[in-house]
């Protein structure tokens, strides 16, 4: 039997998995970014305080980069909390300039424990080539390797910290960087944001250096850079379905409307198929209430997510489901025209996917029903209590937005479960993380599943 | 009375202590169309026709385009205003000024403002001995009033940016605190896209300010009675019911103040088959008073409207000088008509702002009087 406390730190638990979830400290339409840091300063520092083993097992969840980061940054300062080896393989998930910004962290903190160098030190070690890296993040290797006292290879310890001691180096990356202080042929074989600098110190046209360094840009660089490129007519080959779906979502929406065509559906499908790939076409009935309101407009700095995420739901719940339908706030019928605009009747249109009768409903939203506001939940209510007493219909909430004020996301209706999404790619794993928040189970199971997902690790 | 017809009530949306009540027009007005002409930041004079001066921060006109034959009419692109370069007083001709053959260029609110502050502006109509040569000579001038622009109006910034527009809005209503604050209607669609940040410029009252610092709005949650439910139907037809019974509340309740306010008005300008007009309210006390002005097709349908809510003093003074009107500005006369006596009205004027208009002596003696009286 569960006491108060249990359900207390249940819920506890699953509110900061949302948070961690979902927040990345930026700017939201209902909140600033600055209110937005404090309120996750402070989750961060309750759950720490109260819950030390399952804020460390939190590691574990499909929580976002930037909760890692502070998550990780939090566990180093304290002597002995936290799985070191939970600790590695989290790191190793993570984008290298960001790995490197934290190390720099720690070292303004003032964390320099035995643990904390013995996992730079494995983490460095483990980097495929140091020295591209060197050449790449030369600040952060150099904060790194000095925090850290680490002895490096005699060449790479020169290129960092005295790199006109040497008139050529050995290793060809370095070599390269060297020549192409002098030389504009070299700056090619550099990665872009290290060429893009020297470029512009030798005066080289943005057409031609686009041009010539489009075999060195990363996945995302090619991505990132398509439209510019285009307009100097220069073609980075974007491979769009093998981007990750929120992605590919946020870059479709950027797009104007009229340029939005039927390769974008295709990429976007694909992408859809692969995450769905090991449960594809097994989830039965499914309808999708997805919110392109203007409030899915997000901020300036997270342009377009929250309608970005509903997009991406879309086409994974289609490759997911035996049969789908999918049903827009604004009541658009071509998910790739979507645009931020108009009220959110999730109410209403609640009922509508509810005629269909799903085997499952899964409203994707921010939850900020008015028009009118609470008919959402009202609506669910009287559905579970009165038409639906026996839930043959599971209904699931998603929300992109962390709400800063009430330190979770935003929830529909108590009846229903509710969590955080960021990746599209989570949403099997999130929907199993939601059905604890309904209160039917305990405490006793949600550590087992935290600990089940830490081993699987 | 202002007449609402073809525009419907949408649910609201709060934020902070703002409410802002969506108007949408199913079927636009299509041969009147607004746009905004914006100006700087330096402060404006508007040379009236009466050879009296208007000066005010007016951050921008609208420009109103209208066709003869009822075809569609184009609304001019917005403008941005050129970088200000120094601080200049503009002059204007008039509050509302024709600039092309079917094109006018008004001051929104401004034209209200003036129309309320032009109130009873000549003065004491007839020579009594209570009132200053000055009073007699040149009546009110100058007559002053303040407002606060909506930037200084606490979260309404953020309420107007989140706020989250219906297809086919042409208005809104914005209670601040509950307390109907402004009152604006277009009649495109279009129109009000481009003119809804306009809002964050125009002119407030006092309580609006004041208002705006209390106690956050709470929505008005939809409620389902679940007894009353036994299939998805009805519970499509109570929700809509809902949506109903919350316009019919919003009409009849919130609004009701705003619809009866127009007592006395004045056609300013005719457009083709319209007419821009603005209007005074009763200056009743212990009621909303909306000063505004509007524009009305034959029928005397709304096509624009914007209004500005009164603060109790304003209103106060607007009640003084229509009842002293009515008495040809004779003291006892008021005084009697208003159940007092006339050292009570006096100090009441005084109070009001009004003691500039009483000779000195006269004053005093009602100071004293009501001093002994006590």
């Amino acid at each position: 039997m569960d006491t108060y406390a249990d359900l207390i730190a249940c819920e506890d638990v699953l509110i900061f998995a949302n948070a961690a979830i979902t927040s990345t400290g930026q700017r939201e339409l209902y909140s600033t970014g600055q209110e937005q840091r404090l309120s996750l300063d402070f989750l961060h520092q309750y759950i720490q305080g109260n819950y030390p083993d399952i804020y460390a097992t939190a590691l574990a969840l499909d929580i976002n980069d930037h909760n890692a980061a502070m998550i990780i940054r939090n566990l180093l300062r304290e002597r002995g909390s936290g799985d070191g080896r939970l600790i590695a393989w989290r790191l190793a998930r993570m984008s290298p300039p960001r790995v490197y910004r934290l190390f720099r962290e720690l070292r303004r903190d003032g964390v320099n424990n035995r643990r904390t160098r013995a996992i730079i030190r494995d983490w460095l070690n483990a980097r495929p080539n140091l020295a591209f890296d060197a050449v790449k993040y030369r600040s952060g290797v150099k904060a790194a390797v000095r925090h850290t006292h680490l002895s490096l290879p005699a060449e790479l310890g020169d290129f960092l910290f005295a790199p006109r001691r040497r008139t050529r180096f050995d290793t060809p990356i370095l070599e390269t960087w060297r020549r192409a202080h002098y030389e504009k042929a070299a700056l090619y074989e550099l990665p872009y944001t290290v060429a893009e600098g020297f470029a512009a110190r030798l005066g080289i046209g943005r057409a031609v250096f686009l041009e010539r360094i489009a075999p060195q840009l990363t996945r995302l660089e090619r991505l990132r850079l398509t439209e510019r490129a285009r307009r100097e007519g220069v073609d980075t080959r974007a491979d769009l379905a093998a981007m990750p779906l929120v992605r590919l979502a946020s870059y479709v929406l950027s797009l104007p409307v009229a340029k939005r065509g039927p390769e974008h559906a295709d990429a976007l499908r694909a992408s859809a198929v692969r995450a769905a790939s090991p449960h594809a076409g097994t989830w039965g009935k499914v309808v999708a209430v997805l919110d392109d309101s203007f409030s899915s407009y997000g901020s300036p700095v997270k342009r377009r997510r929250p309608l970005a995420v509903a997009l991406g739901c879309h086409y994974l719940l289609e490759a997911l489901a035996g049969s789908y339908h999918g049903l827009w706030l604004s009541g658009r019928k071509d998910p790739l025209r979507a645009r931020p605009a108009g009220p959110t009747l999730l109410g209403k249109r609640i009922i509508d996917a509810l005629e269909l009768r799903p085997d499952r409903l899964v409203i994707v939203s921010d939850g900020s029903d008015n028009a009118p506001p609470g008919l959402a939940a009202e609506v669910l209510r009287v559905w579970r209590r009165k038409l639906d007493p026996m839930g043959e219909v599971a209904v699931v909430h998603l929300n992109p937005v962390y709400d800063a004020e009430r330190f979770d996301v935003l929830r529909l209706s108590p009846m229903v479960p509710t969590a955080g999404i960021r990746d599209v790619e989570d949403l099997p794993a999130l929907v199993e993380l939601a059905m604890f928040s309904q209160g039917r189970t305990g405490l006793a199971e949600l550590r087992a599943y935290l600990a089940d997902r830490a081993a699987r690790r | 009375m202002i007449d609402l017809t073809g525009l419907e009530t949408r649910p609201a949306q709060t934020w902070g202590a703002v409410r802002l009540v969506p108007l949408v027009r199913p079927e636009p007005i299509r041969d009147l169309r607004l746009h905004a002409k914006i100006y700087g930041d330096e402060p404006s004079l508007v040379a009236l026709p009466d050879r009296t001066t208007y000066t005010a921060y007016i951050p921008h006109a609208f420009v109103a385009s209208w066709t003869d034959d009822g075809t569609p009419a184009a609304a001019y692109g917005t403008q941005l205003g050129e970088p200000l370069r120094r601080m200049g007083v503009r002059t204007r001709r008039r509050m509302a000024r024709r600039v092309d053959r079917n094109r006018l260029r008004f001051l929104p609110l401004h034209l209200a403002l003036e129309g309320f502050l032009a109130l009873h502006f000549g003065g004491p109509t007839l020579a009594w001995e209570e009132w200053t040569r000055q009073a007699l000579a040149h009546g009110l001038s100058p007559r002053i009033e303040d407002a606060y622009a909506g930037a200084q109006v606490h979260g309404l910034d953020d309420a107007l940016h989140v706020f989250e527009f219906y297809p086919g809005q042409c208005g809104l209503l914005l209670y601040v605190g509950d307390t109907l604050a402004s009152a604006f209607v277009v009649p495109h669609p279009e129109d009000y896209l481009a003119l809804h940040p306009t809002l964050i410029r125009d002119l407030y009252g006092e309580l609006i300010y004041e208002y705006a610092l209390f106690y956050p709005a709470r929505d008005f949650a939809a409620l389902i009675d679940a007894a009353a439910v036994a299939s998805l139907a009805d519970l499509r037809a109570q929700a809509e019911q809902r949506e109903r019974e919350w316009a019919e509340f919003h009409d009849s309740v919130m609004a009701a103040g705003l619809l009866t306010a127009p007592k006395r008005d004045e056609v300013v300008y005719r457009l083709g088959r319209f007419a821009l007009r603005r209007f005074l309210p009763s200056f009743e006390r212990q009621r909303e008073n909306h000063i505004g002005e509007m524009i009305t097709d034959e029928a005397g349908r709304l096509a624009y409207l914007k209004t500005f809510r009164l603060s109790e003093a304003q209103s106060r003074r607007g009640y003084l000088l229509d009842r002293l009107a009515e008495h040809e500005w004779s003291m006892p006369a008021t005084a009697a008509a208003l159940g007092t006596d006339e050292a009570d009205l006096g100090l009441r004027l005084a109070r009001a702002g009004f003691g500039h208009l009483l000779r000195q002596d006269v004053l005093d003696a009602y100071r004293k009087s009501a001093r002994r009286g006590r």
